[in-house]
């Protein structure tokens, strides 16, 4: 296997990685903020205990996101030199201004950790709230980043130069908008199911607990408001991709052919060589009705884009079709969990729900995860879309196996352990909590 | 004058990582190091001094990532491709300090499991600046050369050579020396701790002066320019400025005048960065990559100055509330924290 193989591995690791810690660094802050603004409210000690060991999670996941992405934004130029050569002086902006919204999330993060008993509580929840505004700008400067990889804009060509760069016409790309939207609508979305996948395990070990409640009640209304928004975001992306990157969508729905009455096809293998997707669950006028709202639209099939500029149609198709599923299978959680809230007003007491809303727990980063790939790997071959191949921009070093493989190494041993230490948090007993009932 | 404000910004940032980072990976060593009676005490006072603050120190880092790949893209990418093993080394540090200090703040309080995370976390911070040492010494070599952007002397041109090695042992001397400063201020009011800062600092501070001559003597061979650069009509000035800062330190550390020996410290490594990266300009891998060939077009420098402005108006307040918050408040109430 070649060194390029292992540059997009090293590369895909670690932003599948970084993705997880940087989606729940926009989530967990709100649900933190959410939790003390509660308190502050109502009074209830339940929620001051419950902001506390939110923010003990938080601080754990700032950090390890803080240095995995300090990795990729050297790794960039690590694996990927001719791309940062070249367009460094335009997609550097986005990332500029990352920094300083970076920069105001670590003030504040350790403000608020650390300084609970040193600023007025309005203060503190006040600082709470900075953290949560630039996570939540930090990712939309990111996501811009990549949107000018995928549909390039400010710049002029020419013999392997960018010219006439204007970086704010980079930054405001036409797919700045819905990349941006998406990601941080899927950040609300995988951290609120998450988190009340959480809270739905402890519940069902420990019905009466008030901490696990309150907790599983303010996680699932952040997913739950935030997922039918995200299907609609999700609608609204998929149309711009297929005017902005038709061969990224083609790849994406597996469609070969143009045609008028395009079917959506639901899985299913797509075959390179014949052009056709065989076993797959067909909706005919699908995907024409879906992009045009026209049941008779012509939709362009890859066989218009030049073989060598295809990227790879199962992995694409298939992440899609990941993403797509998980989104509606937790729309459908959010549906059930709604119905029990509005005829029984108590989650907790609906075991088949708690049992489902555990299982349910990890879709929405899957749906991320799913996401990134349909994203990134639906670009290829190119770094920047239309403009510079992902093989042209890649490091001359040899030998990238072996940062691949420690880099994977750390990661695992990262990931295990914020999992056992993430655990902790909530094994001890909540203070306010009173024991379980014996009877 | 754009790609001028660029580096100025530049330096700046380094300099601010070096004073805020740097020590934090001092506090990592001494806490290693800690030894003795108050061993346990002294890494709880290190722990307290740095938690709540290492997190936006460490985002100065970033910005000169930042700043040099959006101004400097072309300067970027060689220093990746051919500082490629140093760098990747170095990320490997970062990566296991940042996540050893908070494993080892929210992991079980056990003895065993305590001191496991601790001596990952102090490795990695003599590891990490020694790199960086390293990586910043390597650029000054003249033995890395670049044509056409393409670098034309392979992964280990530069680093390997004694000049980047005393250079790696001169950050790490210098940020321990920089933290043991800073602690004894931090450890106000425990006079016992106090003073095994002020021994820490004045022990660190004294392996710097021999290191320091290696590093200028090693330069002579080793990075030909750069010597060249100390011996300008400046150097003599910036030289005796940097020395009488480091005798003020000394003299403050010896005195208990632990206040002053901050500011001097301070002084130290601001000058010490300045005097580098004056003898070092134009050139950001010497002698082919210039600021003036690897800037960025104009419209991106006047963008980019426009944005550091704006975020040092903005941030700059915050960040001193952050350290008022914390370090203020430690000095005024430094008896509460016995």
């Amino acid at each position: 296997m070649s060194d390029f193989f292992f540059a997009r591995s090293q590369m895909a690791i670690s932003l599948a990685f970084h993705i997880v810690f940087a989606a729940l660094g926009i989530g967990m802050p709100l649900l933190m903020v959410l939790a003390e603004g509660a308190w502050l409210r109502t009074g209830q000690p339940v929620y001051l205990e419950l902001s506390q060991r939110w923010a003990k999670c938080t601080a754990i996941l700032f950090a390890v996101g803080a240095v995995s992405g300090t990795v990729l934004s050297f790794e960039l130029g690590l694996l990927w030199p001719g791309f940062m050569a070249a367009a460094g002086a335009i997609i550097g902006m986005p990332f500029s201004l990352e920094g300083f919204a970076f920069f105001s999330e670590a003030i504040f993060i350790g403000v608020y950790l650390y300084g609970r008993d040193r600023l007025t509580p309005w203060l503190h929840w006040l600082a709470g709230l900075a953290v949560a505004a630039s996570g939540i700008l930090s990712g939309i400067f990111v996501v811009t980043a990549n949107a000018w990889m995928n549909v390039p804009t400010g710049f002029a060509f020419s013999a392997g130069r960018f010219t006439g760069i204007d970086p704010v016409a980079a930054m405001l790309n036409p797919a700045s908008l819905h990349e941006a939207l998406h990601m941080t609508l899927a950040a609300f979305v995988a951290t609120g199911f998450a988190v009340a996948a959480v809270h739905a395990f402890f519940l069902r070990r420990n019905p009466a607990s008030l901490f696990h409640r309150r907790a599983l009640g303010l996680a699932l209304a952040v997913g739950c408001a935030s997922i039918p928004l995200q299907i609609a975001s999700g609608d609204f992306s998929a149309r711009a991709v297929g005017r902005l990157q038709p061969a990224k969508l083609a790849a994406m729905e597996a469609h070969y052919r143009t045609r008028a009455e395009a079917p959506l096809l639901i899985g299913g293998i797509p075959d390179d060589a014949t052009r056709t997707t065989r076993y797959a669950l067909t909706i005919p006028s699908g995907l024409s009705l879906l992009l045009a709202s026209d049941p008779s639209a012509r939709v362009a099939g890859l066989e218009e884009i030049p073989r060598r500029d295809w990227p790879d149609v199962r992995v694409v198709h298939w992440s899609f079709d990941f993403m797509v599923l998980s989104g509606f299978a937790l729309l459908a959680m959010a549906g059930w969990s709604g119905w029990v809230w509005w005829r029984q007003g108590r989650l907790a007491d609906h075991p088949r729900l708690l049992r489902a809303l555990v299982a349910a727990g990890p879709l929405g980063f899957v749906a991320i995860e799913a996401g990134w790939v349909v994203t990134e790997a639906g670009r290829q071959p190119w770094i920047v879309y239309n403009v510079m191949r992902t093989a042209d921009a890649v490091t001359p070093m040899p030998g990238i196996a072996i940062p691949f493989a420690v880099f994977t190494a750390l990661y695992v041993f990262l990931a295990w352990m914020v999992f056992a230490l993430l655990k902790r948090q909530f094994l001890e007993t909540a203070a306010t909590e009173s024991p379980p009932p014996s009877a | 004058m754009l790609a001028l404000a660029v580096s100025l910004s530049l330096l700046l940032s380094l300099i601010l990582y070096a004073l805020m980072g740097g020590a934090d990976f001092g506090g990592g060593m001494w806490d290693l190091l800690a030894s003795g009676p108050r061993a346990t005490r002294q890494r709880k006072a290190i722990a307290e001094a740095i938690a709540p603050i290492w997190e936006a120190n460490h985002v100065w880092l970033i910005l000169v990532v930042v700043v040099l790949f959006t101004g400097f893209p072309a300067g970027f990418s060689a220093m990746m491709t051919a500082l490629n093993i140093p760098v990747t080394a170095m990320l490997i540090g970062i990566v296991l300090r940042g996540s050893a200090f908070i494993f080892r703040t929210y992991d079980s309080r056990l003895p065993a499991v305590q001191r496991h995370w601790s001596s990952v976390f102090g490795l990695a911070s003599f590891f990490t600046p020694f790199l960086q040492g390293v990586i910043l010494g390597a650029l000054a070599t003249g033995r890395i050369r670049v044509a056409n952007s393409l670098v034309q002397t392979g992964f280990f041109a530069g680093w390997l050579t004694p000049f980047a090695l005393a250079c790696g042992a001169f950050a790490t001397c210098l940020f321990a020396f920089l933290a043991a400063t800073y602690l004894t201020l931090d450890t106000e009011g425990q006079a016992d701790l106090q003073n095994d800062f002020r021994q820490r600092a004045l022990w660190s501070g004294s392996a710097l002066v021999p290191v320091a001559a290696v590093v200028f003597f090693a330069a002579r061979q080793g990075a030909p320019e750069m010597f060249f650069g100390l011996t300008r009509w400046w150097a003599p000035l910036l030289l005796g400025a940097t020395g009488l800062c480091a005798a003020g330190a000394f003299a403050a550390l010896l005195w208990r005048r632990f206040i002053l020996a901050r500011v001097a410290a301070v002084g130290v490594v601001t000058l010490i960065l300045a005097g580098w990266s004056l003898a070092q300009y134009p050139n950001l891998i010497t002698p082919d990559v210039t600021v003036t060939t690897a800037r960025a077009p104009e419209a991106t420098l006047r963008l980019l100055v426009l944005a550091l402005a704006a975020g040092a108006l903005l941030l700059l307040p915050a960040l001193a509330f952050l350290f008022h918050l914390f370090k203020g408040h430690r000095r005024r109430r430094g008896v509460d924290h016995r």
